[in-house]
Parts: C-alpha cells; sequence; structure tokens
C-alpha cells in the first residue's frame, strides 16, 4: 500500500506538537501579516527546537521494557528512543555513547521480527504482516549478571499507523500543495480507520469462536461426566455385591 | 500568504497525544515523565486490560512534587487538568497491592486544545483577517472528526480485548476442571471400592481361625 514506500521519520505528529508550541509564542506576540513566518521559516524554527522532549522513564540496567501495540496488519510501526545514563558525580543524566539497547519485536505468534542492537539514540521501523498484538522489548545492553547497575533515563515515542508517515518527504517527492497534504493525510486516516474496523471484525470472530467453544465444551463435559458418574456407580454396585456374595456376608 | 495563515489553525488546535501500553509486573511501580509547558489542558486515561482484577494505583505529580491525582485500585478513569507551571509533569502507576497479577496497563496523554482561536475569526485587526475557504475548513473539520473516530475505535479495542481475554480463561479453564473432575470421579470410584474391600479382607483374615467354617 502507500505506506510501505515512506520514510522512518515520525515527524508527522512531531511537527505539530512543537509547531503547535511555537504558534503561542508567535501568535500571543502580536504578529502582524508582514511579519508572518513563511513556511521555511516554520522548519528552521524546527531545528532550532530540541530534538526529541518525549516521554521519558527511568529503568536499571539489567530490566527489561516491553510494551504492546494491539495493531491490524499492514501497518507501519516506528519507535524512536534515547538513553541517558545516570552519572552520580554531576547528579544529571548524561548521554553515553557506549550505553545502548537492544530491540526486541515479537510479533502475535511469538515469532522475532527484529532483534537488534542500537547505539544510545536509535530508531526502529518496521511493517506488521500478522495482526493483533506485538511486543516491543527494551533491554540495555548490560554486561552486569546481578539486578540493579545504572539507572537509565529512557525517551521514547512510537508512532503507528498513519502517524509513522514522513509528510515532509511525501510533499517534496510528490510536489504537493498544501491542501493536496491535507487531503493525502485524510486518505491515510481514512484507510488506518478502516484497517482497524476489518481487524475488529476479525476478533469479533474469535470472540465469538472461544464463545461457542465454551458452550460446547461445558455441555459434552456435563454429558461425560453424567454418563461416567453412572457407569461407574453401576459398576461399583455390580463388583460389591459379587464380592459381599464371594465373602458369603450376603 | 493564505497557506501559511491556514496551517495555523492546523496546529493551534491539533492535539498532540502519547498512548502507550505497557507490562506491569507484581509490587512495581511505572513511572513517566513528560515536559510540558503553562496553561495547557491535558488529559491522562488509563485502563488495565489484563491482569488479576483489573485494577491499578495511579497519581500524577506536578513540576512542585504537589499531588494532582490519586487513584487507588481503578479500572478505568480519565483525569483532565490545566496545568499552572511549566515543567516536569509525573505520572505513576502502582502494581504494589498485587502479589501474583502482573497487568497490562493502556494510558493515554493528550496534550493540546489550547484556546487560540484560529485567525480569521475574532480578530482585532483586519489585517490577516483572511478567512478560511469552505474547503481549508472542511479538510480541517473532517481531520478533527476522524480523530474522534479513531479515539472511539481504540476504546473499543480495548474494551473488545477485556471481554475476550476473559471468554479465552474462561474457555481453557472449563477444560482443565472438567478433565480434572472427571480423573477425580473415576480415581474416587475405584478407591472406594478399593478401601471398601481392604476393610473387609483384614478382619477376615483375623477370624480366619476363630470362625472355622
Amino acid at each position: 500500500g502507500i505506506n510501505a514506500e515512506y520514510g522512518k521519520q515520525w515527524y508527522q505528529r512531531r511537527v505539530r506538537g512543537v509547531l503547535n508550541y511555537y504558534t503561542n509564542y508567535y501568535y500571543k506576540s502580536n504578529l502582524s501579516s508582514t511579519r508572518m513566518p513563511t513556511m521555511y521559516q516554520w522548519f528552521y524554527l524546527l531545528l532550532l527546537c530540541p530534538a526529541f522532549s518525549a516521554l521519558y522513564f527511568h529503568m536499571w540496567e539489567t530490566d527489561v521494557k516491553c510494551f504492546v501495540e494491539e495493531v491490524p496488519d499492514e501497518t507501519m510501526i516506528s519507535g524512536k528512543y534515547k538513553v541517558e545514563v545516570y552519572e552520580e558525580k554531576t547528579e544529571q543524566f548524561i548521554a553515553k555513547a557506549g550505553v545502548g539497547m537492544h530491540v526486541d519485536i515479537k510479533d502475535p505468534e511469538k515469532k522475532t521480527i527484529l532483534s537488534k542492537y542500537y547505539t544510545n539514540e536509535g530508531q526502529f521501523v518496521f511493517t506488521t504482516h500478522t495482526p493483533g498484538e506485538h511486543y516491543i522489548c527494551l533491554s540495555p545492553n548490560s554486561t552486569r549478571w546481578f539486578t540493579g547497575g545504572n539507572r537509565l533515563r529512557v525517551h521514547l515515542n512510537i508512532d503507528v499507523g498513519e502517524h509513522a508517515n514522513d509528510y515532509k518527504q511525501i510533499q517534496a517527492k510528490e510536489k504537493l500543495s498544501e491542501l493536496q497534504l491535507r487531503v493525502r493525510q485524510l486518505l491515510e486516516q481514512v484507510e488506518q480507520i478502516t484497517k482497524e474496523q476489518n481487524y475488529q471484525r476479525t476478533r469479533e470472530e474469535r470472540f465469538r469462536f472461544t464463545s461457542e467453544t465454551t458452550n460446547n465444551r461445558v455441555l459434552w463435559w456435563a454429558v461425560a461426566q453424567t454418563s461416567i458418574l453412572i457407569v461407574v456407580g453401576a459398576w461399583q454396585m455390580r463388583h460389591l455385591k459379587g464380592f459381599f456374595e464371594a465373602k458369603k456376608l450376603v | 500568504m493564505s497557506l501559511t495563515l491556514w496551517l495555523l489553525p492546523l496546529l493551534a488546535s491539533s492535539v498532540l497525544s502519547i498512548e502507550m501500553t505497557f507490562e506491569l509486573q507484581e509490587h512495581e511501580v511505572q513511572c513517566f515523565h513528560e515536559t510540558l509547558p503553562k496553561d495547557k489542558k491535558i488529559t491522562l486515561e488509563y485502563q488495565v486490560i489484563s491482569g488479576g482484577h483489573f485494577d491499578i494505583d495511579c497519581h500524577m505529580l506536578s513540576p512542585n512534587s504537589e499531588n494532582l491525582y490519586k487513584q487507588q485500585r481503578k479500572q478505568y478513569d480519565t483525569f483532565h487538568h490545566k496545568t499552572t507551571e511549566a515543567g516536569e509533569y509525573t505520572f505513576c502507576f502502582s502494581n504494589e497491592f498485587s502479589t501474583f497479577a502482573h497487568k497490562t496497563v493502556y494510558f493515554d496523554l493528550d496534550i493540546g486544545e489550547d484556546d487560540m482561536l484560529p485567525p480569521g475569526e475574532d480578530n482585532g485587526d483586519g489585517a490577516h483577517a483572511t478567512a478560511l475557504t469552505q474547503l481549508e475548513s472542511s479538510a480541517y473539520a473532517i481531520h478533527e472528526a476522524l480523530r474522534l473516530v479513531v479515539d472511539y475505535q481504540n476504546h473499543h479495542r480495548l474494551k473488545e480485548r477485556i471481554g475476550r481475554e476473559v471468554a479465552e480463561y474462561l474457555c481453557t479453564r472449563v477444560q482443565n476442571w472438567s478433565i480434572g473432575q472427571t480423573v477425580l470421579i473415576i480415581f474416587v470410584a475405584f478407591g472406594q471400592v478399593f478401601m471398601l474391600r481392604k476393610l473387609f479382607d483384614k478382619p477376615a483374615a483375623r477370624m480366619g481361625g476363630k470362625v472355622g467354617i
């Protein structure tokens, strides 16, 4: 589909978020029409802004953190992370070149589809081929045997579906105007919604199948257990009757 | 000119959304931090989608370590807040009360919806009062509607997942318990007969000499 062509960047969300922030600044400083920044100036602003200000969390060197993404098939998932190590001397988190991350991605059938080592700043992109839950596990490449170790700060951003598209690249490659780009984005969004609806249908099928299996199991096991009870009870009576007659007690 | 003006409302009202699903082991606390600017409307929504009694503790702290939100053992909740200061906001999920249930938690942090009006609507000076064309505003409206659709789809997906997991668990539980019960019935039946026979065997052996039949 269209998704497969596009590059690795995750700009769409980031652009909107960051430009949103700067828009506040510009708008509130009472900008007149002559000083309105052009499209190019917006992109220069991007260069000025902090490269990565996503959600972050802390983990130990020997930890493994797993994230789950339940997605339909043929969906692109792009993840970007940055690792910083806590330095006790300066009491700050700084980026060290040696500390990297091992990214392990498993598909719904528990098969590994990506298993790579990255440096302290890395990005991974993959397209799903089976619908379902994909597990994205991050573990720092540590040589320690025991638990603990250094404390790490991991900035992470995972984009799914049309959010993983690089619209800047699309616009440059296909020479689209703003409106055309917007329409393209809407088309991608709708396509993603359609895929999700289709996937939802297969999930409900599975749910129905599970419910029907349970129903059958309950029914047949009940029948089986009742008949076993009757058979075994009859056998018991017959056996004991024979036993007591042999013992000349009846 | 009109193009950049058109871009502004798209940027102004767009919502930055961070959503993640992660696993939380028992006795574990997982905290996430996000740097947020001032005067932003944020919405934190979380839902436990697997594990135990589907409940979790959650609390949110402002940059001054002020407790903004604290709830215990909730399955699903939404929390709206308008940031009063810029800085690092922290929200944590805790599974410390659980002894052996590891949980999967989904959360969604929406940042945005600032109260900035698109240009052309409520402007004092007419210098950049270029109104959006019908096409542009329609495209924008469609985008926002689709974003809502995706949101509802997501909620539906999570609810369905929880239901399906319970159903699958029930299915395997029924199977295992039924097999166990059947084996127990057969075992008890034979056991009863065996014990009864044993009761009669010994006294007969003991009484063998006395009765003399």
